[in-house]
């Protein structure tokens, strides 16, 4: 799914939260809409403090206890099943899967193919948005546009074609394979990029040519420092998205060498004992899974709140 | 004599790199983007749609069979099955999640704009569909799940959620909802942004009531950034594959087979790549069908402000 960005408030948002609120009446319609928004919240939160619940009790008390809003027989046992601090016996006897799930390595793996996809993909679009901004140069609104246009090609779409040509590439089952794809480029983030740098000032940017400074010395030393706000925003949403990414990962990951979170976690359910599923194993697999993304977005809540809006994509 | 070298140096490097033509530097900068759009995009669009004419099990080279996978295709209940469970997916969840987003986004305009708020609501975008999913798989768990416990407390008997065929496709909609509410309340919460206060001042002045200012203020001047936003969910939507898999895996029998997850099926299972292809195709062509139908009805020129 595509993502839409506002450049304009990542960079100061102070009228965000001091512009005058309607006016203030306690009617009953205030009431009722304020009960919604609870409402509204309290959906949004439970799953999350569910699977915390869930996590930190005993697996076979679960049956028991199953409508305690506490955790029942609270154990952490979940969370060393999940981070292979239990013996396979013990993980037998407590309800779970008795083989080792290298959670560690699903980490390590995921950080690598979300840095590479992110550090790669903003990189390489923001040059082509530079190049596509302030260089002049023949066909540029045309190469541009065919860029464009490959906003409407529907990812799925490439999907089974892009994993013919991992295959072929000998690429499957590695990391590399699964970040290639969109290690490049988004036709999304050289347009949101480009708007950007379309933006900035173009005196300071003459100022440093007349001074002798070359094009290129002008993107990095002057286009990118200029440019972090927006560039982190992008980055951030990168970075979330791939850590996200299920379907290509599932199709180009068969081993424990390639895999990441999502499908980890996809695999350790279809693992869990089909006498009853180890419901507190996979709820602290799953709380682990969504945490880094959780803590990041704790870090940058601000940012990627404000960043949510239209840039004039019409 | 030594004092006018360097500007004249200057000038003329400047002269070489700033005087209309860029060429050289510029495709240096596009280049690596470049290589990714043809490689990972346009050459995989264009092998699609010729891998669509041909059978192919990804060990001997594809051979060309003509129309042979289209012509399955249309013959093939389960994939007209397959249609007919997204389309009915994609109807439940877009509707339910676009009037919920609305009237979220509206609340959170005129209620308070308070940061933290937006924050919360838009917390489950930020986990994956796979959490998403695995957490729902156990709430709504048929024996153990608090969703049923719940449903129990308020004297309602136990649901299959996601076990009957009934209940499947309502309940993966509504899971998605979701994880996506948030986001596309935001979405529509920026567009709110672009009207204007004095248009509310102007209504309260005429005694307008809150529901009248939304029926008649809100929702003609948002309608170009919903459309767009209708425009994006949709097509997301039509894509829903992880949820599918990792709960039900197209089960009861075909009942939440929906149309990415047999191809997924039809590709990695049976391994028929062309005939998956076909598929995939059927569902391009359906997608941009759609997109132009929604651009035609919603034309952005309604913009009542401008």
């Amino acid at each position: 799914m595509s993502i839409i960005l506002d450049s304009t408030p990542a960079i100061a948002t102070p009228a965000d939260d001091v512009s005058p609120e309607p006016q203030r009446r306690f009617g009953i319609g205030r009431g009722l809409a304020w009960a919604f928004m609870i409402l509204v919240i309290l959906v949004s939160l439970f799953p999350f403090y569910w699977m915390l619940r869930t996590a930190l009790s005993s697996n076979n008390a679960l049956y028991a206890g199953g409508d305690s809003l506490l955790p029942v027989q609270p154990s952490a046992g979940g969370f060393e099943r999940v981070f292979g601090l239990q013996t396979g016996q013990a993980a037998i006897d407590a309800g779970g899967a008795g083989q080792e799930i290298h959670f560690w390595r699903y980490l390590f793996n995921s950080v690598v193919v979300s840095t590479l996809i992110t550090a790669g993909q903003v990189f390489f679009s923001a040059m082509a948005a530079y190049s596509f901004a302030r260089l002049q140069w023949k066909h540029r609104e045309r190469v541009f546009g065919f860029f464009l246009a490959g906003l409407m090609i529907p990812s799925i779409f490439t999907l089974l074609p892009n994993f013919v040509l991992i295959k072929q590439l000998g690429l499957v089952d590695t990391l590399l394979g699964i970040a290639l794809p969109t290690m490049f480029m988004t036709p999304f983030a050289v347009f949101f990029l480009r708007q950007f740098f379309l933006g900035i000032s173009r005196e300071v940017e003459e100022a440093a040519l007349i001074d002798g400074a070359s094009k290129t010395r002008v993107f990095f030393t002057l286009i990118l420092p200029m440019s972090v706000a927006p560039i982190t925003t992008l980055a951030i949403l990168t970075y979330i998205a791939s850590w996200n990414e299920y379907f290509w990962a599932l199709l180009v990951s068969y081993t424990d060498k390639s895999r990441v979170l999502t499908v980890a976690l996809g695999v350790f359910k279809s693992q869990t004992p089909q006498t009853g599923p180890d419901w507190s194993g996979l709820m602290a697999a799953t709380l682990v899974a969504a945490l880094p993304m959780l803590l990041l977005f704790m870090i940058f809540a601000k940012r990627i709140v404000n960043s949510i809006g239209f840039s004039g994509i019409k | 004599m030594a004092s006018t070298t360097p500007p004249t140096a200057a000038t003329a490097r400047r002269t070489r790199g700033g005087a209309r033509d860029d060429t050289r530097l510029a495709l240096l900068f596009i280049l690596p983007a470049l290589i990714g759009f043809l490689v990972f995009m346009v050459w995989p669009t264009l092998r699609g749609i010729y891998l669509s004419f041909t059978k192919f099990n990804l060990l001997t080279p594809p051979q060309f069979n003509g129309l042979d996978n289209y012509i399955r295709m249309v013959q093939d209940p389960v994939f007209w099955n397959a249609m007919k469970v997204t389309l009915y997916y994609v109807i439940l969840n877009i509707g339910i999640q676009t009037v919920l987003a609305l009237v979220i986004a509206v609340m959170m305009q005129r209620l308070t704009q308070k940061t933290w708020l937006r924050g919360i609501v838009l917390t489950p975008y930020l986990v994956s569909n796979v959490v998403a999913a695995m957490v729902f798989l156990w709430i709504l768990d048929y024996q153990l799940g608090i969703g049923n416990k719940l449903l129990g407390a308020i004297g309602i008997d136990q649901v299959a959620f996601l076990s009957s065929d009934t209940w499947v496709i309502p309940t993966i909609a509504l899971i998605n909802v979701w994880r996506h509410l948030g986001y596309t309340a935001l979405l529509i919460f920026a567009g709110l942004q672009t009207i204007p206060n004095t248009v509310y001042e102007a209504g309260k002045i005429d005694g307008a009531s809150e529901i009248r200012m939304f029926r008649h203020l809100t929702v003609p001047l948002l309608r170009p950034i919903l459309s767009l936003v209708l425009i994006i969910t949709v097509i997301g939507s039509f894509q829903v594959f992880d949820t599918v898999a990792v709960t039900t895996r197209g089960g009861p029998v075909d009942s939440s087979r929906v149309l990415q997850f047999y191809i997924y099926d039809v590709a990695f299972g049976r391994f028929q790549f062309g005939y998956a292809s076909a598929m995939s195709v059927a569902l391009l062509i359906v997608l941009m069908a759609i997109t132009f139908i929604q651009y035609r009805l919603t034309r952005a020129d309604s913009s009542d402000l401008a």
